[in-house]
This record gives C-alpha cells, structure tokens and sequence, in this order.
C-alpha cells in the first residue's frame, strides 16, 4: 500500500516537560512509558506516573496530538502481572496505542483489549514482512517499527507486502541495533534492556577523570578512553573501543547517530508511515530541538517534495545533539545486504 | 521560565581567561554554595521537584565546580532542605565540572545535558546513577510561564 503524504512524527518524551516540548514543538505523536521496567528506557528520575500520564494525555489531546504508550521489554518469569498490569493501564487511560514487543504480552492485550491499537516494537525485531504480517494475521497488529538493520529498498520491500503501517527510525543514538536480541549489556553488567529496561544501567558506569583524558567503566570494564577535547558517547560495550588483533578500534560499532533528513523524500515515496525519534532519556531541550528541526523539514516536503533539500541550518542543530557528534544514514544506504 | 529570554540571548560557548580562574580560586567558596542552595529550596518551595528524586538525594555531597572562575560550591540534601557544605568532602559524591557557559546553556534550557556531556563541554564525576537522577529531575521540573517580558522581545527584533 503506497501513500505518498508525508510521514507522522513520533517523538519521545521521558518527562511531561519533554512531552510539552515535543507536542509545542510540532510533534504529531508523542511515546512515553511508566517509571518501571515494563519499558527500554527505565532510568532513574525518568518516565511517567499515573498523575504525569493522564496530565501528558490530557495535554496532547488538548492539542489534537497522539500518545503512544511503550511497553516494550519483556515480562519477567513470576512477574508477568506487572506487565498485564501496564497493559490494562494503558487501556484504561485512553492513550492512542501501545507499542509492545512480548508475543506472550500482544496474545493478552489482543484478547482483554480488543479496541486498544497495537504498535510492534522495534524490541519485538520483526525484519521481515512476513513476522510483520504475523503479528496482524494473529494479534491485530496495526503498526510496526522495523530496527535500524534495514537499507531502504528492503524497508520498502515490507511496505510492499504488508497492510500494516510501517514505521522507522528518523533521529537519536545508533547502538549495534540487534534490538530485542542484544544481551552485551547483559554480558557485561546481567542487566539488559530486554529485563531491567535499561542498557548499560547507570549504576555499573564510571567516568574516571585523570590529567589529559577521561575513561570509561561499565561494572569493571574498559569501554573507552577519550583524550581531552575528543567527543564522547554513551558508557555501552557495542560503542566502546578494543584490541582487536593488535589494534585498538570501534570494533563493533561507533558512537553515531542516525539522521535521515536527506532521504525524507525516498522515505515519503515508499510510504513510510511515521519516523520516529530516539531519546526518551534526553531533555526536553533535545526534544525541542529535534522535533522542531524535523517538523520545518517535513513540512517542507509536504509543499514540494521535487526540489527538496535539506537544509544546512536542519542538519547544523541536529548535529549538535548527535551522539558521537557525526550523524549518518545508518543502515539505509548501506550496499550490502 | 526562560523561552522568551532564551530566544533573545542565545549563550554563546566562551571560556573565560585563565586569570579569571586564578583569582576565583583565592576568592571564598562559601557564598556560591550558600546561594547555589537558596536557589535550590527556593525550586523546593515551589514543589517544582519530586518527593521520590528528592529522597535518593539524602545526605549525598554534590560539587558544582565552574572551572574557569574557579568557583565551586559544595552542598548537601538533609531533612527536606539542600544545604552548603562549608569544608569540602574528600571525594563527594557527585561533582558536575564545567565551564561557566556550560553552565548558563543548562540553567537556560539552552542546550541538552546530554549534548553538553558528548562534547566534553560538561563532565560527571562520582555516582553516575546519582548524577542521573538528578539530570532526570531537573530536566523534568515544568518552570511557570512567566508573562511575555516586552521589553526582551524588542531588543530581539532590533539586532
């Protein structure tokens, strides 16, 4: 199903200060998720409570705006209650769809919520239109967020073979990206985004000062050593640095992040139906920044998508808040399969 | 608080001279830390920061170092109210080092906390979960809207 309007913005919100942001700022979707590990993005002082929630949906509604509610890690054995719980949650505050990665999880929402939209998430690591289409042959699935491994003709490859909207990443941090598969922070820590909610957790990570650079720890472990003055990225083995073969390089992947404002147009024509925005753990001045950023670039592509081009002001403010301080197309250009 | 005064004087990055920092080292330490502080409960008052943050905060020692003035303010959160610190721990807790602008960008909502850090325009030293959550607290605190200042709106049009 090929529509040529331009791709709703999905942005983050990891308070109701950044939720505002985003919606002033020109978001047309705004994801956010509780303060526990039913979500990818449980750090301490983030996220939501019930009274934040229902202000945030309030707001946003107010504002003719969507609220989808993430609840994308997967439920833990002896706890799965909790996660049903954050189901029901969701369904009784009336948010727009929620954005799941649990099979187990989507079963349940699907029967005890058949009105509630289903959003698979990108945790849920569906690549294909086939596991896409599974998910709405058998739960309903209205929308899924494919992982940043794809290039763009395969993206357009799903969109091709499937009803269901797909959405992808537009903006924030690259990781190794085997979303929903990753366990290095495990490796590392026995913590990961798939059971506590968090990679790399706060509490595992030391940044060591000593005269002319600044390293790295993650519970013990050498991720990277910076020299004064050289950009710094996120404490997480898949970015750090190591020998390997007797050099010392970003063996598995760089601090980057992803930035696709040069190909809106090539992601509007294969009728991508959203992009999304990485950062729930930023502030609302990233979110500011981003959302208003890619707003003014999308709604240029709404008035002419022929002569589209991307600002250099566009890519100068999102450069500045890019991990890594280099942005690049991550996955979407890439010639190899 | 600050979207019509940010809009208007953007904080450029700047480092001051060195012997700025030189004379500020020699300079007292306590009225940062004391206005620093009443800053802080003043935020408190107003209810502008959640009680479950607040309450990992107890009794932990946080320095905020502005390295080219070469000030440095170290305080404490006890029993509900942020106090200075007047002798400086050996190792605080936590310690946000940055140069002045860094600092003004924040306070402003200027720029990102997280951009800052990336840039080595901003470090954190000490308990990353602590440092965290107070990054996570004062990005969520909602400012009042202030009425619209005129009077910066004019200026902004006249450069």
């Amino acid at each position: 199903m090929l529509h040529e309007k331009s791709p709703e913005l999905v942005c983050p919100a990891g308070s109701l200060a950044a939720l505002r942001a985003a919606v002033d700022n020109g978001a047309d979707a705004v994801y956010f998720g509780y303060k526990n590990d039913t979500n990818a993005r449980n750090f301490a002082g983030l996220n939501f409570d019930h009274k934040a929630m229902v202000e945030g949906i309030r707001y946003a509604h107010t504002h003719g705006k969507q609220v989808l509610m993430a609840i994308n890690t997967f439920p833990q054995p002896g706890r799965e209650a909790d996660w049903r719980r954050a189901v029901d949650g969701a369904a009784d505050l009336g948010v727009d769809a929620v954005i799941l990665a649990d099979i187990g999880l989507l079963d349940y929402a699907r029967k005890r919520h058949p009105d509630l939209r289903l959003h698979l998430s990108v945790q849920g690591s569906a690549t294909s239109y086939e596991a896409v289409n599974f998910a709405h042959r058998e739960f309903g699935v209205r929308r899924a967020v494919l992982p940043r491994v794809l290039t763009l003709a395969q993206v357009e490859l799903v969109i091709r073979n499937t009803p269901v909207e797909i959405e992808v990443f537009g903006f924030g941090s690259l990781c190794v990206m085997n979303e929903g598969r990753c366990w290095l922070s495990s490796y590392a820590t026995g913590e990961s985004p798939n059971t506590v909610g968090a990679c790399s957790p706060a509490k595992y990570v030391k940044w060591e000062k000593s005269p002319g650079q600044m390293s790295t720890r993650l519970n013990g472990i050498l991720i990277d050593r910076y020299g004064d003055g050289e950009a710094a990225g996120y404490p997480t083995l898949c970015k750090g640095r190591f020998e390997v073969g007797g050099e010392i390089y970003y063996a598995m992947e760089e601090p980057t992040s992803l930035n696709v404002l040069e190909i809106l147009p090539e992601i509007a024509r294969i009728g991508v139906s959203a992009i999304k925005v990485e950062g729930r753990q930023r502030s609302p001045t990233y979110v500011a920044q981003v959302t208003r950023t890619l707003r003014a670039a999308l709604d240029e592509l709404s008035r002419d998508a022929d002569h589209f081009k991307a600002r250099p002001a566009w890519q100068a403010e999102l450069g500045k808040v890019s991990e890594g301080v280099q942005a690049t197309l991550g996955a979407y250009n890439r010639p190899w399969r | 608080m600050s979207e019509s005064i940010r809009k208007s004087f953007g904080i450029p990055r700047f480092k001051l001279p060195a012997f700025v920092c030189a004379v500020g080292k020699r300079l007292p330490q306590w009225p940062h830390a004391v206005l620093l502080t009443t800053g802080l409960n003043a935020v408190l008052k107003m209810k502008l920061l959640p009680e479950d943050s607040l309450a990992l905060l107890e009794g932990r020692s946080f320095l905020v170092d502005v390295l080219d003035t070469g000030g440095r303010a170290c305080f404490t959160y006890r029993d509900g109210l942020f106090r200075p610190l007047f002798s400086l721990p050996d190792v605080p807790d936590l310690t946000f080092g940055a140069n002045l602008s860094a600092f003004l960008q924040l306070a402003l909502r200027q720029e990102d906390p997280d951009t800052l850090f990336f840039n080595r325009d901003l470090s954190i030293e000490g308990d990353t979960e602590l440092g965290l959550v107070v990054k996570n607290m004062l990005d969520a605190v909602e400012w009042p809207k202030l009425p619209a200042l005129p009077v910066f709106h004019r200026q902004a049009v006249d450069h």
